[in-house]
């Protein structure tokens, strides 16, 4: 559905974008990270062919960027979604659908999809953030787009909120939709994207799977281990551990030797109340790639 | 079509919760009666019929105040949308700039219309309660009405224009007031000065009637006075008028109202949100 291939933005001496290839596929949730400055936006906008990229090329829906067709078929949520602060939610919708060529009267049901149907006709300028960004996503939905370009769209929504926003993204990719977002909270894109992507620079460090990203990385993986207050310097000396206080004791192994370390700790039986296996998270993968690009 | 028709909807609706339909409507209906009633004493010397003398009032009135309306409706069309950050989203959907632009234009020139119907049809009003040979100058007042559109489209185009090189809401401010003084004042006062110096010679005769036409509000003054049978009563320009037939005067403000419109489009399809 998106194709970038070799996609290099410069802005004066600054390369903004340096050689990204990154294709998004029907129904596919690519997660975009990066730093600020990394050229998530600057990627999000040259795809929406806002701002020209000086050379690669990019494809969206089989159509150049900017073409009426690739236009139709791409819904933008931009960061700080913004409005006129003197139409109402349901006026600003009914642009929006009429500036698709869809009828202004389904309004009402996207706001209602989004949870604004109680302030629909109440004027956009007495609404917060997180109303804003809501009305940002209805407009994102209109007319079932093949491609989403989301640009830090959970940003001011609180946590009920959010996983709401993540359940219409996941109806969407059912769907077909391909989903290209980017966001900061990386705990949050974990569980709810296929794939992650890291721009660091400007140039794409990482593009894969979250399991793949971390077999690639090699990270160790964190065992914490609960034991009694009579038994825990018996468990950290016996599994070579260290004690981090009354009862726990903490262990760190490679990747291909976490099965034999839980059986270790299954061994020892009743001295131990708990074991938790924490793999390294996507803040430790993100700071491994970034760094092993600066390299 | 129906996206300009959408656009300018949006934009007839943002401009009356703005009060900018209801400040256009008082000012041209308050200025129109103030004129009406200063204008009734000399009608008897003139021998006109009092519309048609309200006219005249009028487009000196219109100069003034058509193009500053205009500019007031547009200076903000691009450098607010850049400013509340509204724009990127717009540009990346199914709608061509040039759509864009012509659903504003659309909704602002129906706001200056309405404005303009109200002033004028108080001036007429008035015209018709103390004279009852009125109806005389309803043609006049036609041309006066259409005329002045076309000079509100010409400085709507260049507030957009404007407003697309600013980027900045305050900027773009400064600078339609800035082009109101250069076009509406300062131009007729360097002719004004050009003509004294010159004494009568070639200028006056020569170039003088060719660069008042390179003006809208010129044009526009030269249109209505040049068609109206009481050129007398706002002489002034009324030796030029007599040199440009009124269908030149008032093609070149078609091609001003034109080339606004063109020149605000060039300038927007610059603007990299």
């Amino acid at each position: 559905m998106l194709t970038c291939s070799r996609v290099t933005r410069t802005f004066g001496a600054v390369e903004a974008l340096r050689d990204v290839s990154l294709s998004v596929a029907e129904g596919e949730r690519v997660a975009l990270l990066g730093h600020n400055g990394a050229g998530k936006s600057t990627l999000m906008k040259t795809i929406l062919a806002l701002i020209p990229a000086t050379s690669g090329e990019i494809r969206v829906a089989g159509a150049a960027p900017g073409d009426r067709a690739a236009r139709e078929a791409t819904a933008y949520l931009p960061e700080n979604a913004a409005f006129h602060p003197a139409l109402t939610g349901r006026e600003q919708i009914a642009l929006y659908l009429r500036l698709r060529g869809e009828p202004a009267s389904k309004a009402g049901s996207l706001l209602e999809r989004v949870g604004l149907e109680q302030a629909a006709d109440r004027r956009i300028g007495t609404y917060s953030k997180g109303m804003r960004q809501r009305v940002g996503l209805a407009q994102a939905l209109i007319g079932r787009p093949r491609l989403m370009v989301l640009d830090e769209p959970t940003s001011g929504l609180d946590p009920v909120s959010r996983r709401e926003f993540y359940a219409i993204l996941a109806d969407l990719a059912r769907d077909g939709t391909a989903i290209l977002l980017s966001s900061h909270a990386l705990t949050e894109v974990e569980a709810r994207t296929d794939r992650i992507a890291i721009l660091s620079k400007g140039r794409l460090v990482a593009n894969d799977t979250l399991a793949n990203l971390r077999r690639e990385a090699g990270l160790p993986i964190h065992i914490q281990v609960a034991a009694r207050p009579e038994t825990v310097g018996d468990v950290a000396r016996r599994l070579d551990g260290t004690r981090v206080n009354g009862v726990r004791v903490d262990l760190t192994c490679a990747h291909g030797d976490k099965l034999s370390r839980l059986g270790q700790i299954a061994g020892l039986g009743g001295m131990i109340e708990d074991v938790e296996v924490i793999p390294p998270s996507l803040e430790d993968l993100y700071t491994h790639f970034s760094r092993r690009a600066d390299q | 079509m129906t996206r300009v028709m959408a656009g300018a909807g949006s934009e007839i609706r943002i401009a009356m919760r703005n009060r900018w339909v209801a400040i256009a409507v008082a000012m041209m209906a308050l200025f129109a009666l103030v004129l009406s009633a200063a204008g009734s004493a000399p009608t008897g010397q003139i021998g006109a019929d009092k519309l048609s003398v309200t006219v005249a009032s009028l487009t000196s009135l219109a100069v003034y105040l058509v193009p500053l309306l205009a500019l007031l409706m547009s200076f903000d069309a691009v450098a607010g949308e850049i400013e509340r950050g509204t724009l990127p989203l717009i540009l990346t959907y199914p709608v061509s700039r040039g759509e864009i632009l012509a659903g504003k234009f659309l909704a602002h020139l129906a706001v200056l219309g309405i404005a303009l119907l109200a002033g004028y049809g108080v001036a007429a009003v008035a015209a018709f309660a103390f004279d009852p040979g009125a109806a005389a100058g309803l043609p006049a007042l036609v041309r006066l009405l259409l005329s002045s559109l076309l000079l509100g489209a010409a400085f709507l185009g260049a507030g957009y224009a404007v407003s697309a090189v600013s980027r900045r809401p305050g900027a773009a401010a400064g600078a339609a007031i800035g082009l109101w003084l250069v076009f509406v004042v300062l131009y007729d006062l360097g002719l004004l000065a050009a003509v004294v110096a010159d004494g009568g010679g070639a200028f006056t005769t020569g170039v003088f009637p060719w660069l008042l036409l390179a003006n809208p509000a010129d044009a526009f003054r030269l249109y209505n006075l040049a068609a109206s049978e009481a050129a007398g009563a706002a002489a002034g320009v009324a030796g030029a008028a007599q040199t440009i037939p009124p269908a030149l005067a008032l093609s070149l403000l078609l091609v001003w109202a034109a080339g606004g419109f063109a020149l605000a489009l060039l300038a927007f399809r610059r603007v990299r949100p």
